[in-house]
């Protein structure tokens, strides 16, 4: 029994991460109608500069009790990445999506780069320092602290976007958006500014999900191009554009991992894009998708 | 583009090339026989999404299907003849073509691409993990095959990349090149662009939509595994990075940096990347950044490419003359 809830609970901790890149991707679609194949790098570029935060903030005189915190921060800071790139995107918005989609990639390429240039070709990372937190140890399961407030932090963010897109009025505006752009435009919905506002969330979430995972995992130049398979199967299973498509896709891309990785280490990717085209077959627009005439 | 013309364009591309091994050091002539694969594979990726109108983000799956395919048929089952691996391995990618292929061209977009990514990464993380079959991450040898027969035995492997086998990729290109011309000025062809304009008209007018774009697929799948065969006898190594979804990215790269709208623009695409890439690894460690800013520049500012912006300009040019003496 001790070995299910150890895996389950890693399952969800890698869930909870894969959540947050994934809404950021769901969001930028939704609403602009391009798939990101950049957020793998956002994703990338928070764990990077999470490090070097830290490891500055530490210098600094930093306690390490507030790592936490700290990761957030250094994950939000980078949302000044959002409005240039979005600036950027801005140009292809007329064209075709195949033009989007290698634009994004353009920047996957010029990003890994950029990684290199600062951070070099090894791995960083902050070692054990999530270990400040403690474990919590029952005779069923023993897990860090810290993979709990991840866990914690990423169902904040759900109920918290959940509530943002339904209840405020900015939501609200954002649905219209993504609904029809002309008609909101027309009804005087400033469209360039909802467009960068969005891709600047979307970018945070990536961010921040790349800094929470630092402390557990180093960061490296192949994290980008790995994450984006795995965030790309989570949308695909969830469907394209829908929020709870991005958290049950999560769920299930987080958990056949962790299973399968056990049970069955051979098939921990297979396994993934197998269930990936299964729904497809099932369910084209995949579970909460609606259907993509 | 009158026929005459386009005999013209192709005719000076096949001396150029051929002039190659004669003029150019060996090293550029090593460098061009990739760039035969990649071609030969792009020509048939540019029936899906330049004439079909479907972007592939996991081509890069045929062209393993093509190396990992020459790895079995000759170096398990000891086929050492070039023909035969091609004719053993080419229908067996169309088969395998077919299934993912039924999945996939009921879709179109941004659906699609990303189904096709999915089913990369499928065929990525089965030649990665089953260690026992595949040879993992290091990946299996393909072992040296002769050319119409003649083994050229006395010719190390770079002399016979450089000498005998430059002219055969030189003829297959023109052999693969020539029937997909025909492929895509048939009344076949003429369907693909008509589902790529308006597949709904298309459908309205008797047009079998997913059928058509399934033997497109299937075609496409027949030349990259062509170019897989090609890239993993050069290497003598089929390794899972030729599958990996960037590789399916450098694909497209190459298309659209030659233009897609045009029948020669992926063979220019493909030879335009392979002479940059080479140029700028041996200038800077941070090649990719300037690759990404060039394709980021190829994207936001021309979009027909290389071949477009010739077009563009030779048209001005034309019309100046016609202009300077009317």
């Amino acid at each position: 029994m001790s070995a299910f809830f150890n895996i389950l609970l890693g399952g969800v901790f890698h869930a909870a991460v894969l959540f947050l890149v994934a809404a950021g991707l769901q969001l930028v679609f939704g609403v602009q109608k391009i798939v990101n194949l950049a957020c793998g790098s956002f994703y990338a570029l928070g764990a990077y500069f999470g490090v070097t935060f830290i490891t500055a903030a530490t210098s600094l005189g930093l306690s390490p009790w507030l790592i936490f915190p700290a990761l957030i921060v250094s994950g939000i800071l980078l949302g000044v990445i959002g409005p240039p790139i979005e600036r950027l995107l801005r140009t292809v918005y007329a064209r075709d999506e195949s033009f989007q989609l290698l634009l994004t990639f353009a920047l996957v390429l010029m990003f890994q780069d950029v990684f290199r240039f600062i951070w070099g070709a090894n791995p960083r990372s902050l070692d054990t320092a999530y270990l400040i937190y403690g474990t919590i140890n029952t005779p069923d399961f023993s897990v860090p602290v810290y993979n709990l407030m991840v866990i914690a932090a990423a169902i904040a963010v759900a109920v918290g976007l959940g509530a943002f897109l339904q209840r405020t009025n900015f939501g609200r505006i954002l649905r219209a958006t993504a609904e029809n752009r002309a008609m909101a435009e027309a009804l005087g919905v400033d469209v360039r500014r909802i467009y960068a506002v969005v891709f600047t969330l979307g970018a945070v979430l990536g961010t921040t999900a790349g800094a929470l995972i630092v402390p557990t995992a180093a960061a490296s130049l192949d994290m980008a191009v790995e994450l984006v398979v795995e965030a790309f199967a989570v949308v695909v299973i969830g469907g394209l554009g829908s929020m709870w498509g991005a958290l049950v896709g999560a769920l299930i891309v987080g958990l056949i991992r962790a299973f399968s990785l056990v049970i069955y280490p051979e098939a921990e990717v297979l396994a993934i894009y197998l269930i990936v085209i299964v729904v497809l077959l099932l369910r084209p627009a995949g579970l909460f998708g609606r259907s993509a005439a | 583009m009158s026929d005459a013309r386009v005999v013209l364009i192709a005719i000076a591309g096949i001396a150029a090339l051929a002039l190659v091994p004669i003029v150019a050091p060996p090293y550029y002539i090593n460098l061009l026989v990739p760039f035969f694969g990649y071609a030969i594979a792009l020509i048939g990726f540019n029936l899906l999404f330049g004439y079909t109108g479907l972007l592939s983000f996991g081509h890069a799956m045929f062209l393993g299907f093509g190396a990992y395919g020459a790895a079995v048929v000759a170096g398990t089952y000891g086929v050492r003849s070039f023909e035969l691996v091609l004719l053993a391995v080419v229908p067996a990618a169309m088969i395998a073509a077919v299934p993912i292929g039924i999945v996939c061209v009921r879709n179109t977009g941004i659906f699609f691409g990303m189904l096709t990514l999915a089913f990369g990464m499928l065929f990525y993380s089965f030649l990665f993990k089953f260690y026992h079959l595949t040879g993992g991450d290091s990946g299996m040898r393909v072992p040296r095959l002769s050319i119409i027969g003649l083994d050229f035995a006395q010719l190390n492997k770079i002399e016979f990349l450089a000498g005998p086998f430059y002219y055969y990729c030189l003829a297959l290109l023109v052999i693969t090149g020539a029937v997909m011309w025909r492929i895509v000025h048939s009344p076949f062809g003429l369907h693909l662009r008509t589902i790529r304009d308006n597949a709904r008209k298309a459908e309205y007018l008797g047009v079998h939509v997913h059928r058509f774009r399934l033997a497109a697929f299937v075609i496409s799948a027949a030349y990259g595994a062509i170019g897989g065969v090609i890239l993993g006898f050069r290497v003598g190594l089929a390794d899972p990075e030729l599958v990996y979804w960037t590789h399916s990215g450098q694909l497209v790269f190459m298309a659209v940096l030659g233009g897609a709208s045009n029948f020669f623009g992926p063979i220019a695409g493909a030879l335009a990347y392979t002479l940059l890439q080479d140029q700028l690894q041996s200038l800077t460690q941070y090649w990719r950044f300037v690759l990404g800013a060039v394709l980021a520049i190829i994207v936001i500012g021309f979009p027909g490419g290389i071949v477009g912006v010739l077009q563009d300009f030779f048209g001005d040019l034309r019309q100046r003359l016609a202009r300077s003496t009317a």
